[in-house]
């Protein structure tokens, strides 16, 4: 038995306050939904047709009957058909990634888990390539109904892994990169050995993230599926708070761990699955949003949840805002920006916070 | 067990219980009744089933044999939050990589009090603010849990343990990290504290100076049980540590062990 001799013993500088970096809930949230509002707006009129904000105003109240249509059927179109629902798809999965992130980090324990973690993504990829290049079940599943279930499946596959590992939360995380390399190798040799170039293009462009094809009914599907897990997530916020000394001490402070780690496991899974299936593998958003917000919210759940929504939805409008406009008129993968930008966003937030490690 | 006034229907109490761990018997038909708001020391060598008994009287391991009971209620009939609002546990090791302020970490002893979506109560604010007091930690309460000395971490932990407001205190060799000043200083505020409070150390002479009870475990059984002066005899402690003592007793009236070079 070692003994530590001074309370002044450790080299750490002294005094990191956290406490005065955090604002009141209430105005981050009302504040960070202003910026996502005025966020969305905005990036619904940037783009190759010329439309500006009164348009987008004009256009929605038409629609709701609050107004007369004065736009043309074109620009009407472009703002009703394509942009809006583009624009909120990218704030709806932007905001359910960094829901997904949050929980998967605290629940395991993992700084670096988030919804790819499980494999769901790869999971949701091999099962869109099944449909799509094999033709396995088509005519009745959709591309996306594929994405979903091979998503459901890889997630049930890491599940027994893990529990049949051991079921240690490290056991979660390694079970899920086995799962996601072994369904990647397994997309890459459909691919390779079955598509013609044009399919692969198709394949490849969806397995880097794509909002291109954003509908007002794969927004409704998300958001309806994003409110419940925040719901659901939310009201767990103080047992993952409870998580932050592991699974032992978050059971003595009362927390059923089994039951909490099933419940929230599958809803953010069922979660990923939808916006994967409708989007493809955004990654990054999940891994770095959790970190960054934390810095806002400090480490409580029942901030950092809803903080991280509105955050990861501003983030992932103007990426993709960026990603289809930056070439244009070629559209760059929305994964490749969400990389490109996250990856020197996530070592700054790391190097920051390098003193609480 | 001893003490006169120790019954199993009230409080936390282990009757008989057993726990194999890894295909061994880590505990053999364990006893333990603390008398409300007394301090029990759980004594052995390494390996003597200390942290697995106070890990089944947590509830955080089921025994495979016998019972463990909260005021005569078996452990797996009270819901893991009722339990937590009354019985809180300080581990031997506990570190974690987010960055919490002292004031979060003890803030989490809260956690079985609150409901879900609804802020903390002028009763939560009180406990945590007390807890901080009682610790000495109030002045520390906004720096990071990762600056923090060893000791300071365990007097934290301790901090939280309190802000649950418990009825019985299970703490896995709290003074392990500590110098000389800071074991009596812990030693002196669970001993204050109105609360029963099962520790399990190291030191035989802490023990016998602050613990009202003493229950001396080898291979996962209990060897004796009682007072410092019946359990931390000079045959016993042969018996168990394998080590030649002298024992004799202290001005203030409890044992005092000095082990002697073979």
């Amino acid at each position: 038995m070692s003994t530590v001799t001074t309370d002044r013993g450790t080299s750490t500088p002294p005094a990191a306050t956290a406490g005065a970096a955090r604002s009141r809930l209430p105005a981050l949230l009302l504040g960070g939904c202003l910026v996502l509002i005025a966020s969305i707006a905005v990036a619904v009129t940037i783009g190759p047709a010329d439309i500006d904000v009164s348009d987008v105003w004009t256009t929605l109240l038409s629609r709701v009957g609050l107004a007369e249509p004065t736009l043309s059927v074109l620009r009407d179109g472009i703002i009703w058909d394509l942009r809006l629902p583009r624009t909120l798809l990218a704030a709806v999965c932007g905001a359910g990634l960094a829901v997904c992130g949050v929980v998967m980090q605290s629940l395991l324990r993992n700084p670096l888990a988030d919804p790819f973690v499980l494999g769901v993504s790869s999971g949701a990829s091999t099962g869109a390539v099944l449909v799509i290049v094999l033709g396995v079940g088509s005519g009745v599943l959709s591309m996306s109904g594929g994405a979903f279930l091979g998503a459901v499946a890889s997630f049930a596959l890491v599940l027994t892994l893990s529990h049949t590992l051991g079921g240690t939360t490290d056991r979660v995380v390694l079970s899920g990169v086995a799962v996601m390399q072994l369904l990647s190798a397994l997309t890459s040799f459909i691919v390779l050995t079955s598509a013609d170039a044009q399919t692969t293009r198709g394949v490849l462009f969806w397995l880097l993230g794509s909002l291109a094809n954003a509908s007002w009914s794969e927004v409704t599907t998300c958001a309806v599926v994003l409110a419940g897990t925040l719901l659901v997530c939310s009201g767990y916020a103080r047992s993952l708070d409870a998580f932050a000394f592991g699974e032992d001490a978050a059971a003595t402070l009362g927390v059923s761990v089994g039951r909490t780690r099933v419940v929230l496991m599958s809803v953010t899974a069922l979660l990923t699955a939808v916006l994967v299936s409708s989007v493809g593998a955004i990654g990054f958003v999940g891994l770095v949003l959790p970190h960054a917000a934390r810095l806002l919210t400090g480490p409580g759940h029942a901030r950092l949840l809803p903080v991280s929504a509105v955050a990861g939805a501003v983030l992932l409008v103007w990426v993709d805002t960026i990603a289809r406009t930056v070439l244009e008129p070629q559209e760059v993968p929305v994964g490749v920006v969400t990389a490109l930008i996250g990856v020197p966003a996530f070592v700054l937030i790391l190097y920051r916070s390098r003193g609480a490690q | 067990m001893t003490a006169a006034e120790s019954d199993p229907d009230v409080g936390l109490a282990a009757t008989g219980v057993s726990r194999s761990l890894g295909g061994g018997l880590v505990l053999d038909g364990v006893s333990v009744a603390p008398a409300d708001g007394s301090t029990v020391g759980v004594l052995g060598p390494n390996g003597s089933g200390k942290s697995t008994l106070l890990r089944v009287l947590a509830g955080v391991l089921k025994p495979s044999a016998g019972r463990v009971t909260v005021d005569g209620q078996d452990l797996s009939d009270v819901a893991r939050r009722t339990l937590a609002q009354r019985v809180a546990v300080v581990e031997q090791h506990s570190d974690t990589q987010i960055p919490l302020t002292v004031r979060d970490v003890v803030g989490l002893g809260r956690v079985p009090h609150r409901r879900a979506w609804l802020a903390s109560s002028a009763t939560d604010e009180a406990a945590i603010h007390e807890a901080l007091e009682q610790t000495g930690m109030t002045t520390k309460a906004s720096q990071r849990w990762q600056t923090l000395s060893g000791g300071e971490r365990q007097r934290v932990q301790i901090a939280r343990a309190l802000a649950q407001r418990p009825r019985e205190l299970l703490l896995d060799e709290p003074t392990n990290h500590l110098d000389v000043q800071h074991q009596f200083e812990l030693l002196d505020l669970l001993s204050s504290l109105p609360v029963t409070s099962v520790i399990a150390l190291h030191d035989l002479n802490l023990a016998a100076m602050y613990c009202d009870e003493i229950v001396l475990l080898d291979q996962g059984a209990v060897v004796a049980a009682g007072s410092s002066a019946d359990v931390l005899t000079e045959d016993l402690i042969l018996q168990v540590y394998n080590v030649k003592a002298e024992v004799t007793t202290s001005p203030e009236g409890h044992p005092h062990v000095r082990f002697l070079r073979n």
